[in-house]
């Protein structure tokens, strides 16, 4: 293929041609390198899935709440004070005994940022992007979640501007734990519809995401 | 992407889950972020940038490796930055994307489009293939599915990637039986809910019907 030399160059070099796009561009005056490192201390730092655990875990007390991050996420998020870039449109899709959500973009990799921070890779993957919508069972089955058969599977292919979140069921022997003890129990993963959660006596020896 | 085959296994552990794996990446994410707004880019061309790497390095390329190359793509188609200061700087040299296809320019729409849709109604995904962007995936096309919601007016990514108009209409959100579109192999309880703008939708009502006749006829006439 006449494209392998070049390929083979860029593939060894891009942090060198990143440094020298941010170069090239700073020197024209049109980026800032402080800028840039406060966009990455912000992904890197204060946006995450723990934005999206204290909206499940509220949504888990609070019934009023819960009602209106169902009609409408935006609006319920912005009285916890989460907004942001790729949540202007934002969906909560809740799991119940019957229905199981999984939220993928088969397109790229849209995600919900001010709730869940930027996609981990496995949500950037091809083997996630292709098979999720194909065969959303096999796919939870790798991350050690296995459906009933009367159970549905709703896969949402963010395919146009809304981002979802699911809002997994809270799990049995949690009826004690305060508001702040539960966001300590929601996972990413759960968020994202690969896994359940688990109740903490046995997430101690699983280990969690 | 959505139901190509031959990926293997979802990626596990802990590499999985951190959202830069070097300080490149990081660094080509936040760039892309502040540059291309000041370049008077769109996110709708941007993500069309990346459509437009060959294929078989768009396969081979990590992903952000195809945002990098995707900016300098669209720098360089611009006039901002040509490639080769980026390669003279870089000590490299790296292949642009493929150019973007022609798109015409649509008249505006009225501000706020009356919806063509009811929530409850079964629509087809049109079975189009448009040589530019499009966000309607391939494996809905030709499909039908049942309007679950209207989730109002948005700006049309098909036209807007190439700033030819904004062709503000509906997006749906649209239930697809899994069966209806991965076949008896799919759980026959699951269902995949795509959003569509409205230009790829197409009433359902009466094409399934005509085609149970077509086939009544033939086998009467067999």
């Amino acid at each position: 293929m006449s494209d392998d030399h070049h390929h083979d160059a860029s593939v060894r070099g891009p942090a060198a041609r990143v440094k020298a796009l941010e170069e090239l561009l700073a020197e024209k005056g049109l980026v800032d390198p402080a800028q840039l490192d406060q966009i990455i201390e912000a992904y890197q730092h204060a946006v995450g899935p723990r934005a999206g655990a204290r909206v499940v875990a509220k949504s888990w007390c609070d019934a009023e709440f819960r009602r209106r991050l169902m009609t409408d996420a935006v609006a319920a998020c912005a009285e916890l004070g989460i907004a942001g870039p790729e949540g202007g449109h934002l969906v909560a899709v809740e799991n119940t005994a019957r229905v199981h959500n999984l939220v993928v973009c088969t397109l790229c990799s849209c995600y919900p940022w001010p709730v869940l921070g930027l996609p981990p890779a496995w949500y950037k993957s091809f083997a996630y992007r292709s098979r999720a919508v194909s065969d959303p069972r096999g796919v939870m089955r790798e991350f050690g979640l296995v459906l009933a058969d009367e159970v549905e599977v709703r896969v949402w292919d963010s395919s146009a501007e809304q981002r979802y979140i699911v809002i997994p069921e809270r799990p049995a022997g949690t009826e004690s734990m305060s508001e702040a003890e539960l966001a300590e129990i929601v996972t990413r993963d759960s968020m994202i519809g690969v896994a359940k959660i688990v109740p903490p006596a046995t997430k101690a020896r699983r280990g969690s995401r | 992407m959505g139901g190509m085959d031959g990926f293997g296994p979802v990626l596990r552990g802990e590499e999985a889950y951190v959202p830069f794996h070097s300080a490149w990446e990081a660094r080509v994410f936040a760039l892309t972020n502040v540059v291309l707004a000041r370049a008077g880019s769109n996110v709708d061309e941007f993500r069309h940038a990346i459509e437009r790497i060959a294929p078989a390095r768009y396969l081979a390329s990590s992903y952000y490796e195809r945002w990098l190359h995707a900016a300098e793509t669209l720098l360089g188609e611009r006039e901002i930055l040509s490639r080769a200061e980026i390669d003279a700087r870089a000590g490299s040299a790296s292949a642009m994307a493929n150019p973007a296809a022609h798109v015409n320019a649509v008249k505006p729409r009225a501000k706020n489009p009356r919806a063509r849709f009811r929530i409850g109604e079964r629509v087809r995904a049109r079975n189009i293939n448009p040589a530019g962007h499009t966000r309607l995936p391939r494996y809905v096309r030709g499909k039908i599915g049942v309007i679950r919601s209207d989730r109002g007016v948005y700006t049309f990514p098909d036209t807007n990637a190439h700033h030819a108009g904004e062709a503000r209409q509906h997006v749906y959100s649209i239930a697809f039986s899994a069966r209806e579109i991965f076949g008896p192999a799919a759980h026959p309880r699951d269902r995949v809910v795509v959003d569509l703008w409205e230009d790829y939708l197409a009433p359902a009502r009466s094409r399934p019907v005509r085609r149970a006749a077509a086939i009544k006829a033939k086998r009467k006439s067999e």
